[in-house]
């Protein structure tokens, strides 16, 4: 039997939902930044009446609307994989994580759709006024469809406001502000839409920076370039500072996963932040080795960042695999409060909550109210480590380590480029140096892939960091699929593979040649 | 205000919202429909590109609402969501694949260095117009003629096999097709969608020659339109239906109960009556005078698609039916009341719906100021404007 091929159903849909979701976040972080500056160049466009601004704000909007169409088509399909492969999940939390979705389609793709179809069509037609508030609307749009499905997402790392019902097996909202006011959905949302910004604003730097290069279009690249500076120097800082935050409530709320993102597996009071290090191929669990061949280290600052203390004790993966030390971290058991379990105790409370369950109705068939009191008791008091039932083995608690250790380096890395880049800009532009400084503008361009990959890499963090969680610590990803043969969909993963990379070849090429185009007979000097 | 509701108050008020959704999106496929017939009525390049950009300004609003049908179908009976998603695999992957090749062709279309050639995109869109309109068809059927699939909660608490639907039907959803019944649907869908595209180029493009041939396609869509409407709702009203019982939520066969559905809810037989009449009367109008009525029948014909899938939805849902059934297993079948999501959620949710008559507005708003003027062929040359 050759591995690879069979690994089963859990692992297919995983690769599945993979490769849709992150080829839909190649186009979402432009949407998400460029209809802002549009926006706002329109309404410079609105102030001065200068028409040179109109078509400099209707360049961009070609471009926005290739990108926007193709997001548009991959997005359909993640919203219906939540159905057709992960369709144990879709009962399991349907009640809690149907809502942002069905909100999403009714308060954000409409909104998005409808002032989209005014913006592109509507120049002619309506009044300047309404126009620009079109424009504004679709980028409030898109901003909102964000909001929504990050707080589904937030609320699949971190489950709050519900409450399980065994008559129903399902989970129930109890409180939707708990949902959406959960500390993970808002930093996460903070931080993913402000990381589209500085995506859309490296990409219009970038874009205009080859224009210098290229001697074309001044006028408009010097006005962009400008705009989408600032905006990407506001943006890159708040990137920054939402990361941080997220970072925190990561080791709050999901410390394997911190301990993934540090390659920490014996933690300490007042650890250190490792900030430039290479990860130990060789390290085993339990061989006692810290899992590092090289690191450079700034003491305390791991747990002044994840616990605002800088004495605090974060645990190492070991230490979460072995239990026993005093946790500092918020979620966590009131059985806890001294000594966390390790995760052999956990896995046994999952399995009586389990069973607890299957008692339960069992009881309840049988109209038998006393027993089904005492399974409902024994399933409350255990249901947190629900999940943990399904698993197999302790190890499988463990994410990769790592492509999340490199990943968040390097998100992290490239964020402090970013900033450095915008900084130098608007420097160069300001003492009217930027045309000459050939090696900084083609930097620019060259920072385009750049912020491609960050953004990819943050999900990947965010993602594979707390595997084997589909629902933290409540669902496992091998309990939340269909019941789908294993062939059926590495036909879909390749069916949409080949005709993913067919639409984003034709996306760029198509992208290509309306920048080298330019704007149609305007935006030059 | 809606916390005060029963549950099932709550559900039957889902259920419509539901019901009105699904009969937006048939009526919003003229967009699909009028794909079919890019090559049929347009003749000349420029013929096509007045077809395809008046349909550009509306493809959106098809998809979006699909998009939102789902969304909300998940949030408020989460049940269905996962059965049928997770079973008919292939029947929804394949309108995945039709919807992903719709939304870039338009904007790609007619772009320089498109990698795969205006033709292709123009392909897409026509696949896009017959599979998505006969696969929705046929997937809406299901709902009268019942799939194959078991429901079993306590597969939670096996570990090894935790999946709680499973679907029996081989072939994950295609099976479907072979009912001829619901090829039927199908089928009805895909002429009907024709209908209201030729009714809609008739009324917003000024050109002559496009108002002809639309018109005359009015007529060799009619005809087989009918006979597979007739043909299904003929069968549905003689078929045995799948009826629950209210207090114990037993489900068993019931001769004629979509009949019986009719009966015990005149409303709703008033609403599919006067929907069906509607869309008679736009298609029936414009050969009564074709100058006078031929650029209105969209406003009866629409109106009454509408009407006419609201309900057949209600019909499928209401009165003690089960609205998504299953044939391997009768009890396994799929009620508005034991499908549905939590009271709480339920009301959550019914505040969110409070937008809806918003969103109606402002998309009629938006429409009229950029539809103000009919499409032709001076604005397709105008450099000034986006066309496709
Ligand atoms: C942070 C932002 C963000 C994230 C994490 C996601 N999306 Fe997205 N989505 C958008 C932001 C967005 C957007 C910017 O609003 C898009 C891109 C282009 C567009 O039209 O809207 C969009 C489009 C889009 C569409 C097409 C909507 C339409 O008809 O216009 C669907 C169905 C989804 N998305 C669904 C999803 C699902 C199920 C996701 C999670 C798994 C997801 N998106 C992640
Ligand atoms: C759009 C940006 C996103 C990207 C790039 C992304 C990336 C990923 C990746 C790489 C995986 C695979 C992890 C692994 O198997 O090791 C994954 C899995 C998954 N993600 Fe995301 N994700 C995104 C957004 C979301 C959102 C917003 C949600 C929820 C609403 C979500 C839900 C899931 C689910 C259900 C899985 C499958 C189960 C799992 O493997 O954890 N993802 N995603
Ligand atoms: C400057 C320093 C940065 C820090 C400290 C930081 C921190 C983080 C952390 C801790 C996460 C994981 C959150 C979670 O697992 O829930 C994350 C995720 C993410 N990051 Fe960053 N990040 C930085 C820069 C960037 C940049 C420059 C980009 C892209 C332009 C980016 C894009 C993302 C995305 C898309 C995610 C996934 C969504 C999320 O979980 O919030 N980040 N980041």
């Amino acid at each position: 039997m050759i591995p690879l091929l069979d690994p089963g159903v859990a692992d297919w849909s995983r690769a599945q939902f993979a490769v849709t979701a992150m080829f839909h976040w190649l186009f979402v972080p432009l949407t998400l930044g460029l209809a802002f500056i549009v926006a706002i160049m329109e309404t410079i466009y609105v102030k001065t009446g200068d028409p040179e601004w109109k078509k400099i704000t209707r360049f961009w909007m070609t471009l926005f609307g290739i990108n926007f169409a193709i997001g548009v088509a991959t997005g359909i399909i993640l919203e219906f994989e939540f159905g057709t492969n992960w369709s144990n999940y879709s009962w399991f939390v349907g009640d809690i994580f149907g809502a942002p979705l069905a909100i999403e389609g009714i308060m954000a793709f409409f909104l998005e759709t409808t002032f989209v179809a005014v913006m592109f069509f509507g120049w002619n037609k309506i009044g300047k006024r309404f126009h620009l508030a079109s424009t504004w609307l679709t980028g409030i749009g898109a901003n909102l469809s964000a909001l929504w499905i990050l707080v589904a997402n937030g609320w699949m790392q971190y489950p709050a406001g519900m409450r399980f019902n065994p008559d129903t097996a399902r989970n129930e909202m109890q409180n939707i502000w708990e949902v959406i006011f959960s500390p993970v959905a808002i930093h996460k949302f903070l931080h993913t839409v402000c990381s589209g910004y500085v995506t859309a604003a490296i990409f219009v730097v970038g874009v205009s920076s080859w224009y210098f290069l290229k001697k074309r279009h001044l006028l408009l690249a010097k006005r962009s370039i400008l705009i989408a500076a600032i905006f990407g120097l506001v943006s890159s800082l708040l990137v920054a500072i939402t990361g941080d935050s997220s970072a925190y409530t990561v080791a709050q709320k999901q410390p394997m996963k911190l301990a993934a993102m540090e390659n920490l597996y014996q933690g300490h009071k007042g650890n250190g932040l490792v900030v430039i290090g290479l990860h130990d191929p060789n390290k085993k669990i339990g061989d006692g080795k810290d899992g590092f061949l090289f690191k450079l280290e700034i003491p305390r600052l791991l747990s002044t960042m994840g616990y605002h203390n800088g004495d605090a004790f974060v645990p190492g993966i070991e230490d979460l695999k072995n239990g026993g030390f005093k946790p500092e971290y918020e979620n966590i058991s009131l059985e806890e409060k001294d000594a966390a379990f390790s995760v052999d105790e956990k896995i046994q409370r999952g399995r009586m909550a389990i069973s607890a369950l299957y008692e339960y109705r069992m009881a309840k068939k049988n109209g038998d109210s006393a027993r089904a009191y005492e399974a409902q008791r024994v399933l409350d008091r255990y249901f947190m480590f629900f999940g943990y039932g399904y698993l197999t083995s302790t190890e499988s608690v463990i994410p990769n380590v790592p492509l999340v250790f490199y990943s968040f380096r390097l998100m992290v890395g490239l964020g402090f480029w970013f900033i450095i880049l915008f900084i130098l800009v608007l420097y160069f532009l300001y003492s009217k140096k930027l045309e000459n400084k050939r090696g900084l503008l083609w930097l620019s361009v060259w920072t385009i892939p750049l912020v491609y990959l960050a953004s990819q890499l943050g999900w990947v963090v965010a993602e594979v960091g707390r595997q084997p969680w589909v629902i933290q610590d409540l669902l496992p990803v091998t309990a939340a699929v269909s019941k789908i043969d294993t062939t059926s969909i590495q036909i879909t993963f390749v069916l949409f593979v080949i005709l993913f990379t067919g639409l984003l070849t034709a996306n760029i090429t198509i992208m290509l040649h309306q920048i080298k185009n330019g704007a149609k007979d305007g935006g030059n000097e | 205000m809606f916390e005060t509701l029963s549950m099932n108050a709550l559900q039957d008020y889902w259920w419509i919202i539901i019901s009105l959704l699904g009969s937006l999106l048939v009526f919003l496929m003229f967009v699909q429909g009028g794909q079919t017939l890019i090559f049929t009525i347009g003749k000349t390049d420029m013929e096509q590109k007045m077809i395809i950009n008046t349909l550009g300004r509306k493809w959106e609003f098809t998809f979006t609402t699909l998009v939102t049908f789902g969304g909300a179908f998940f949030a408020s009976f989460p049940l269905f969501y996962s059965t049928s998603f997770g079973g008919a695999y292939w029947v929804w992957i394949a309108i995945l694949f039709c919807f992903i090749i719709q939304a870039v062709s338009y904007e790609y279309r007619s772009k320089p260095q498109n990698l795969l050639g205006k033709r292709t995109y123009e392909i897409f869109l026509i696949i896009n117009g017959a599979l998505g309109t006969i696969l929705v068809g046929a997937a809406v059927s299901t709902f009268f003629t019942g799939s194959q699939f078991t429901i079993d909660k306590l597969n939670l608490t096996n570990t090894l096999n935790p999946v709680i639907s499973q679907w029996q039907g081989a072939a994950h959803g295609l099976e479907a097709m072979l009912n001829w019944r619901n090829a039927a649907l199908g089928l009805s869908v895909f002429f009907l969608a024709r209908l209201l595209g030729a009714l809609y180029f008739m009324n917003s493009i000024a050109d002559e020659n496009i108002f002809n041939r639309s018109h005359k396609q009015l007529l060799y869509n009619a005809i087989p339109f009918l006979v597979f409407f007739l043909a299904y709702m003929i069968t549905l009203i003689l078929s045995k239906g799948f009826a629950v019982d209210p207090s114990s939520g037993i489900v068993s066969m019931e001769d004629y109960k979509y009949l019986h559905n009719f009966l015990n809810m005149p409303v709703v037989l008033i609403l599919f009556l006067l929907g069906v009449v509607s869309v008679l009367l736009g298609i029936g109008l414009p050969f009564l005078n074709k100058s006078r009525y031929g650029s209105k029948g969209i406003w009866f014909a629409g109106p009454g698609t509408i009407l006419t899938v609201f309900s057949l939805f209600l019909m499928a849902g209401f009165n003690n039916t089960a609205f998504y059934p299953s044939t391997s297993d009768l009890q396994s079948s799929l009620t508005i009341r034991n499908s549905s999501s939590s009271h709480y959620t339920l009301t959550a949710m019914s505040y969110v719906s409070l937008l809806v008559p918003v969103v109606l507005a402002y998309i009629w708003y938006a429409w009229r100021s950029i539809n103000k003027k009919k499409i032709d062929s001076i604005e397709m040359e105008n450099k000034e404007e986006h066309v496709y």
